[in-house]
């Protein structure tokens, strides 16, 4: 794949005309997909695909256009041509854009990932023999993961990576489950069969009588998955220097007045410790790190170029949508083993659901508890918790409601696959909070 | 459109089974102005093939964008592969299901084709209509969009079956946000709802060249309206709030691979039970829901579905009972319950599975004034902003950009950040009154996520207004 995309910005390179400016990105994957309910197999089916974005330059005027490529490449080459013709035609009724900015200093990179992934038999034997006998639900997905970058420039940036990620559930009866994943990129049947193991223990809590609470004020525990979809929706419109100054961030409370959230509550864009390529769109290279929040007060937001332009700052080298990639939640001090004795008596969320926002410019956030979340009396689990919804503030659960985070994190690959197979992740603790509002 | 696939899927087939492909070739194109600028013009053109086979049992799917026969006999070699690894492996005998060879073909009503306008006269349109938003200083965000998207469809069968479908469609969106101090309140041309299939026509259909102005004074309104308060009351939505009620808490709840458990893992489970199709009371006497493909210019009308089931308008709720679910041929043939035809698939990346397309609740007999008259203690809400439900859609809660009191059979004062939250049962089963014909609206939802791998799909929704006794409804902080 890197050598049909080489030949294709070279070829792309060589249709310009002398006041021309190209850049090139590719997105692809050759994917394998196993959806699994009771455990068999609903649908297993391969993806192959190849995009490629062409933003062609002059001046300040350029025009953007996707296509799909096929992996021909006298076919892909006639593609990218007939592009290039129909986006310098459109140039003559456009105008100048004033937020245009592209990379102009050459950094190329390159970052491939070994293939230590399984046979598509084996890993799905695996699957099926460690479900034996459960009720297990969903998705294996396998494969090689591309992006480029190219300009005209002779910059060149290739990232590849060769991953599995088997999300999946074990139910127990009606909504009663247990929620957990093994992804990476070597793939080990007695790995697979721990987390399996695992997630079957959990299910031995799971057969205890449900228990329903009023709604009300509970002191709860959120595990790092639970975590993280707070986090997932912090990412959507609160991080982004865009929507600080469109004055539509959720996180207005800190970035216009003088908010902030307890001093043990860190966040960063740690691309470093990340799984996702280290270069943007635009040909710029992302710094190490990028700290959104420092000891509980707003640092620095994430820049595109585009909106570095805008508002003369400097970019960050982050997509359009401003959000982390390789999104990192500094650890406390509260040891993992420690977690049951000091939640004392209340709720230990291991999923939540749908979050969105009922209060954007407050962030407050309501979502509902799913999957294993368990009612705790006295630093022991006595019955699994019916699905409650909230309707919580983030500035009170991470700020004077919050009682500690765990010392030991968990990392978490993005198992999203909307319009192809992720490359971000997010590195977390778990969360300890007080007066945390149920509102049905 | 796809020139000599159908001869090249011949040459390919394989000698057993059943073998379908699945062709989509669709072009993109958002023209969009914010705060004045234009925005990259975005354009997108895709293509590529689905290939279907069910053989000895087992079921395979593979998908490319090399549409050369050698492209074509990789990926039946390869869907042939993963039949028959998955025979035996299955959640059913595939072999038992009786796949159609369908024939027919659709199209989308287009007055004024896309193409015939110049862009020039697209981004002079939209850039004028994001300037009619800018009217006041307080206005700190702003923006006016198009968004087109034509979809051409060939869908083939071993055993002759041949379907195009040639659907266009646009999405009109305008959006304001009005800023003081750490407050801000936006307001949406029809919650990005307004979405229809045609051409150009559609601008003037949804008020696209009139609202704007409107919308960025409602916005300034809302800074200084008061929060919304706390209570139990009536609650009347407008059909850009009904949309997303409908989708989520009927919608969702009734598709059968949800009730067979296949979205456990992602998108949830549900309430419903096999059983309770037939029977169930799901609202009150008032509640009629629609599936609808009939409605020319509604996002989610067409002729068949990526299965290659005909479509037809068909009752799901008939005065307050539930019939018949949400599920296609497979799920059919797995439940045994009956369906309609909405096995659906996002593009040729991705295969069917089962989708909402056009999900009505069909007009009643009440004026808005009359639904307004009938109300002593109440709220009025428009436009959705904020919505969340449980993975068996039960528990939900919403929140809307527009609220109005209703006290004593009048609308009075504006009130911002309205919110409500109820269970679905008990909510539908509180349906008091529907409105008619006159508040009846035909809207889009162009974002309905769903699916492992995951999938965004086109639906449509359309509702008069409606009335709720007894929800509990609040405010923001």
């Amino acid at each position: 794949m890197q050598d049909l995309f080489n030949s294709i910005a070279d070829h792309a390179v060589s249709l310009l005309k002398s006041n021309e400016v190209i850049n090139l990105n590719l997105e692809g994957e050759d994917s394998d997909f196993v959806r699994f309910n009771h455990n068999g197999i609903r649908q297993p089916g391969s993806v192959q695909s190849c995009d490629v974005g062409i933003d062609l330059i002059r001046g300040q005027t350029h025009a953007q256009m996707q296509i799909a490529l096929t992996g021909i490449q006298d076919e892909d080459r006639a593609r990218v041509k007939a592009a290039i013709e129909e986006l310098r035609s459109r140039l003559e009724h456009i105008p100048e854009d004033p937020h245009l900015l592209y990379a102009k200093d050459v950094n190329s990179t390159e970052r491939i990932g070994e293939n230590h992934l399984p046979e598509r038999e084996r890993a799905i034997g695996a699957i099926m023999a460690g479900g034996e006998g459960k009720d297990l639900v969903g998705i294996y997905a396998q494969g090689p993961i591309y992006r480029g970058f190219a300009n005209n420039f002779g910059q060149r940036n290739w990232f590849e990576a060769n991953s599995f990620n088997f999300d999946y559930s074990i139910y127990l009866r009606d909504d009663k489950a247990v929620k957990s994943a093994y992804a990476g990129f070597k793939w080990d049947d007695a790995e697979l069969n721990r987390k399996l193991a695992d997630s079957g223990g959990q299910l031995e809590l799971l057969s205890l009588d449900a228990k329903t609470i009023p709604r009300g004020k509970y002191r709860a525990y959120f595990s790092p998955a639970a975590v993280n979809e707070v986090a997932g929706t912090l990412a959507w419109m609160g991080f982004g220097l865009k929507n600080h100054r469109s004055k539509i961030s959720s996180l207005i409370k800190m970035t216009e007045g003088d908010e902030t959230v307890h001093a043990a509550v860190t966040m960063s864009e740690n691309t470093v410790e990340g799984i996702a390529p280290n270069f943007d769109g635009k040909g710029f290279i992302k710094p190490d790190q990028v700290v959104m929040i420092e000891g509980g007060k707003f640092k620095d937001a994430l820049i595109s170029p585009r909106t570095a332009k805008e508002y003369g700052e400097q970019t960050n080298a982050a997509e359009g949508g401003e959000w982390p990639l390789s999104f990192d939640m500094a650890g406390g001090d509260l040891a993992l083993d420690d977690v049951l004795q000091k939640l004392g008596t209340g709720a230990y969320i291991n999923n939540l659901h749908y979050l969105n926002y009922s209060d954007r410019a407050a962030c407050r956030i309501t979502g509902m508890t799913r999957f294993a979340t368990f009612w705790v009396e006295d630093g022991k689990i006595v019955a699994p918790l019916n699905v409650m919804r909230f309707d919580e503030s983030f500035y009170r659960m991470f700020g004077d409601n919050l009682i500690a985070l765990t010392k030991d994190r968990e990392m978490i690959l993005d198992n999203m696959t909307y319009g192809g197979r992720q490359v971000s992740s997010a590195r977390l603790p778990g969360a300890l909070v007080e007066d945390f509002a149920f509102t049905l | 459109m796809f020139e000599g696939l159908k001869e090249k899927f011949r040459q390919v087939l394989p000698e057993t089974g059943f073998c379908s492909l699945r062709a989509v070739r669709e072009s993109n194109e958002i023209v969009q102005v914010r705060q004045s600028v234009l925005q990259p013009i975005t354009r997108y053109e895709d293509q590529g093939v689905m290939v279907t086979v069910v053989d000895g049992g087992g079921y395979g799917y593979a998908a490319t964008s090399d549409l050369s026969v050698d492209g074509l006999r990789t990926v039946v070699e390869r869907a042939q592969a993963w039949a028959k690894l998955s025979a035996g492996k299955g959640v059913i005998d595939y072999s038992q299901i009786a796949y159609p060879h369908p024939s027919g073909e659709f199209a989308s009503p287009v007055e004024i084709p896309w193409e015939t306008v110049s862009l020039k006269d697209k981004i002079d349109l939209v850039t004028k209509e994001c300037e009619r938003l800018k009217i006041d200083d307080r206005i700190a965000d702003y923006a006016s969009s198009l968004w087109y998207v034509k979809t051409d469809h060939l869908y083939l069968t071993n055993e002759g079956g041949e379907v195009t479908q040639a659907i266009e469609r646009l999405l009109p969106i305008l959006r304001v946000t009005a800023s003081e101090g750490a407050e801000s309140q936006t307001r949406n041309l029809g919650a990005g709802t307004y979405a229809l299939q045609g051409g150009m026509e559609i601008i003037d259909k949804v008020g696209f060249k009139t609202e704007g102005p409107r919308l960025a004074q409602e916005a300034i309104d809302l800074l200084s309206a008061p929060n919304c308060p706390t209570g139990t009351m009536d609650l009347l939505l407008a059909p850009d709030q009904m949309h997303l009620q409908i989708h989520e808490s009927i919608g969702h709840p009734l598709e059968i691979d949800r009730i067979l458990g296949d979205e456990r893992n992602y998108a949830g489970t549900t309430f419903v039970k096999p059983d309770d199709i037939g029977s169930f009371r799901y609202g009150s006497d008032l509640l009629n829901i629609t599936y609808d493909p009939t409605i020319p210019e509604q996002w989610a009308s067409f002729g068949f579905d990526d299965d290659g089931l005909k479509a037809e308008k068909l009752f799901i709720i008939e005065r307050g009972i539930l019939k018949r679910a949400l599920g296609g041929l497979v799920s059919q043939a797995r439940s045994g319950l009956p369906g309609v035809a909405t096995t659906r698939a996002d593009g040729w990346r991705r295969p069917p599975i089962d989708r909402m397309s056009n999900l009505n609740l069909e007009p009643g007999d009440a004026s808005f004034e009359d639904l307004v008259g009938s109300i002593e203690n109440g709220i009025y809400m428009q436009t959705n902003t904020s919505w969340s439900i449980d993975d068996s859609r039960n528990k939900f809660q919403f929140g809307c950009e527009w609220g109005q009191l209703i006290e004593n059979g009048k609308l009075t004062k504006l009130v911002r950040k309205p919110n409500y939250r109820g269970i679905s049962g008990t909510f539908w089963n509180n349906l008091k009154m529907v409105g008619d014909k006159s508040t009846f609206r035909v809207l889009g939802v162009p974002n309905c996520g769903k699916g492992e791998p995951n999938q965004i799909m086109k639906v449509g929704h359309a509702s008069p207004a409606a009335l709720f006794a007894d929800v509990e409804v609040f405010g923001g902080e």
